[in-house]
């Protein structure tokens, strides 16, 4: 058994609760001791994004104080965004408001975070033999497939270069994603940019969309919530049939 | 005049002005698409392009911590060839400085090559004041020239318009273009008779300048078109104006440099040409002009030395996160309003424009980092965004809004307050309690599933897994 603490993400805890159910159950199917630190709140992304730093470090120490008395070996993230937010930009944001003792602890906490996918792949090669680690594949669902396409969230691909796992845990539950050009194309998102330019964010997002449309597929899958839901809202609007789903729901045993 | 497109207007209301186009945001997005394609080719022909961008980068960072030392060494092999050199420190003093030289030979026509600075600087409106004719001559630069309006791409001027716009301005030029059809070689041949004409009867020839290389005076100008060689061979005035940071020290690095600008641009090993000037005619020359004036510009890159900005000043001007990025395919550079656009231009703007309304371009971005990857000197521009935007909260948020701010951080600092408002949030179907942050959301997307069971925390407590 592996201790494992989960660290949900706001986005989680306000409107996806369903993704957080999802990979509770995709991490203890494969053999993780779950433990949801009760005091950790959110990265404070959202306030480092805006260029509040000090309102970001104040939410962001309280989580890095949360994270960093857990006593598991690893902490999942399953949020490419906020992972890159904890390894990339914690200790820069403390840094920036002289708090030099909690940019170290930062630091300390590194080696610990994974991203969702990322945790997902080292688990299959530690428990492949030597021979099959060029496939990295473990038995997943055998219902019926949708076909799928894969949303690349911009912090997960460009600032962690976690590129090809989300994809291997697709294929090792028996689904291909289709390949298609806007799949490293920014969803539009961005955090506030999203309330702030609600046309531009829109437009890319709608770029998107079309694209996924010419494609035919039923779902898209990513590793960020936050791309999801905004996706979700625009293709819900536009009257789109497609589903949008976090890969742990893809990957949930029930 | 060239118009203002950014005083009295906001980002919000230039983009919706774009995207209200839709043929604009079908034309941007298939030219970006395939000029990003062409640069990504490029690069993978070189098996060590990743090493090649981590040695422009410090070859860049070099150039900028010597550029005293290699601005002065520039001026003296400029000079020591005969050439004149004037230090401006804004743009009133580089343009002041032009339009003397151009009174004091009496110059009535004046043709260009594509320059970005003098963009910045609106040296064309200087000149016109002083009643001298300017003729832009790269071929999409005189189209938004005969349009009345600013470029829309660093590199690419005229992207935002099509073969039908272009057909009805030449038509307009004069009673030669009158019978003009939309084919391509038709355009082109038109203008390169119009602009033949111009460069012969031309008495001063402007020019930017891409590198200029510090150990023997050189101005490096890189193009396509032949209206550089024209520029700066047939007027007996060449005036090349400069930002102070388009320097290197030898030609190694100007090799270096070389390799990676067109590969970034057009996806090109070598542009068609590369010229390199060294000053006037000297004597038993056949050809060259008969001054040679170097107008080296500041205009606000010296503030940007030793800032947490200065790697702004490493930038080449190749355009190519202009083309990757994914808000610059959507509404073009007019969108931006100014001449410098995408994140290049973003991060320029509050940097180097008086403008209040310059401030706000750091916004224009979804901090997605596929400009830092198109980077050929590896700029980390969404780290430069992300500085101005702090910037701009320490100097002014807007009360409301800091408040908000405020309210967030009071909240989600606490684990008590945060697991209230998350699961207030989850029944709600929202990010925030409503009245938080300011709500652009729901008129262009549907809002979140609510869900009744109070959230994630709740759930899992109650149900297991």
């Amino acid at each position: 058994m592996r201790r494992t603490a989960l660290f949900p993400t706001c986005v989680i805890d306000t409107v996806a609760g369903d993704v957080g159910m999802a990979v509770v159950r995709v991490l203890r199917s494969r053999g993780h001791d779950v433990d949801v630190p009760d005091d950790a709140t959110c990265c404070g992304q959202p306030g480092w994004n805006a260029g509040h730093v000090d309102e970001a470090a104040a939410v962001a120490k309280q989580t890095l104080g949360a994270l960093a008395t857990t006593t598991e070996d690893t902490i999942c993230v399953p949020a490419g965004s906020c992972a890159t937010m904890i390894r990339v930009y914690w200790p820069v944001l403390f840094r920036l408001v002289n708090d030099e003792e909690s940019a170290v602890a930062a630091e300390g906490l590194r080696d610990r975070v994974r991203e969702f996918s990322e945790l997902l792949s080292e688990d299959d090669k530690a428990m492949l033999p030597e021979d099959d680690q060029a496939t990295g594949t473990t038995p997943g669902p055998t219902a019926a497939v949708a076909a799928t396409a894969y949303h690349h969230s911009c912090h997960m691909l460009r600032e962690l270069g976690i590129e090809t796992q989300p994809e291997q845990a697709l294929q090792a539950a028996g689904i291909e994603p289709v390949e298609w050009d806007g799949e490293r194309q920014c969803c539009g998102f961005g955090g506030t940019f999203a309330v702030k330019q609600p046309e531009l964010s829109t437009a890319m997002a709608d770029e998107k969309l079309e694209a996924l449309e010419e494609l035919e597929v039923e779902q898209v899958v990513g590793c960020d919530t936050s791309c999801l839901l905004h996706l979700r809202g625009r293709a819900e609007r536009r009257g789109m049939q497609l589903r949008f789903r976090h890969l742990a729901e893809v990957l949930d045993p029930t | 005049m060239t118009p203002d497109l950014l005083t009295g207007t906001t980002l919000r209301s230039r983009a919706a002005r774009a995207l209200g186009d839709s043929s604009l945001t079908r034309v941007l997005r298939k030219t970006t698409s395939y000029r990003d394609g062409l640069r990504q080719q490029a690069e993978s022909v070189l098996r060590n392009h990743d090493e090649l961008v981590a040695a422009a980068r410090r070859i860049r960072a070099d150039n900028i911590a010597q550029l005293p030392a290699l601005l002065e060494q520039l001026a003296d092999k400029w000079e020591e060839r005969g050439g004149q050199v004037f230090f401006a420190a804004d743009a009133h003093e580089a343009n002041a400085y032009v339009v003397d030289v151009a009174l004091e030979r009496g110059v009535e026509h004046a043709v260009k090559s594509k320059s970005m600075l003098t963009e910045e600087i609106a040296l064309n409106d200087a000149l016109e004041a002083a009643g001298i004719d300017v003729v832009e001559t790269d071929l999409g630069e005189w189209i938004v020239q005969l349009a009345g309006q600013p470029p829309s791409h660093i590199l690419t001027p005229a992207v935002h318009l099509q073969r039908d716009d272009i057909q009805e301005l030449f038509r307009n030029v004069d009673d030669r273009g009158a019978d003009l059809s939309d084919a391509p070689e038709e355009l082109a041949a038109f203008a390169r008779r119009e602009l033949r004409r111009r460069f012969l009867q031309a008495d001063l020839g402007i020019t930017g300048c891409n590198f200029a290389v510090a150990e023997t005076g050189t101005v490096t100008l890189v193009m396509n078109e032949g209206n550089g060689r024209m520029v700066t061979t047939l007027p007996p005035v060449h005036v090349a104006v400069m930002g102070m940071e388009r320097i290197v020290a030898d030609w190694q690095q100007l090799d270096l440099l070389l390799h990676l600008l067109p590969r970034a641009a057009t996806g090109q090993d070598i542009t068609v040409y590369v010229n390199h000037l060294t000053g006037p005619r000297d004597t038993g020359e056949m050809d060259g002009p008969e001054q040679s004036h170097l107008v080296i510009v500041d205009n606000g890159r010296s503030d940007m030395l030793g800032s947490e900005f200065r790697e702004m000043l490493h930038c080449i001007r190749c355009g190519a996160c202009l083309n990757t990025c994914p808000v610059y395919r959507q509404i073009g550079g007019h969108g931006y309003g100014w001449s410098y656009s995408g994140p290049m231009g973003a991060v320029l703007a509050p940097l180097l424009h008086a403008a209040p309304e310059a401030r706000e371009l750091p916004q224009a971005s979804s901090l997605c980092g596929a400009c830092h990857d198109a980077c050929p000197v590896g700029i980390p521009l969404q780290d430069l965004l992300l500085g101005l935007r702090r910037r701009e909260t320490e100097r002014q948020a807007p009360p409301s809004e800091a408040a908000a701010w405020r309210a967030w951080a009071a909240a989600w600092s606490r684990p008590a307050t945060y697991r209230a408002t998350t699961s207030a949030a989850a029944r709600l179907g929202r990010f925030v309690p409503p009245g938080l942050l300011p709500d652009g959301w729901t008129d262009s997307r549907a809002v979140p599933r609510p869900d009744p069971g109070g959230g994630f925390r709740a759930r899992l407590r109650r149900e297991g897994a």
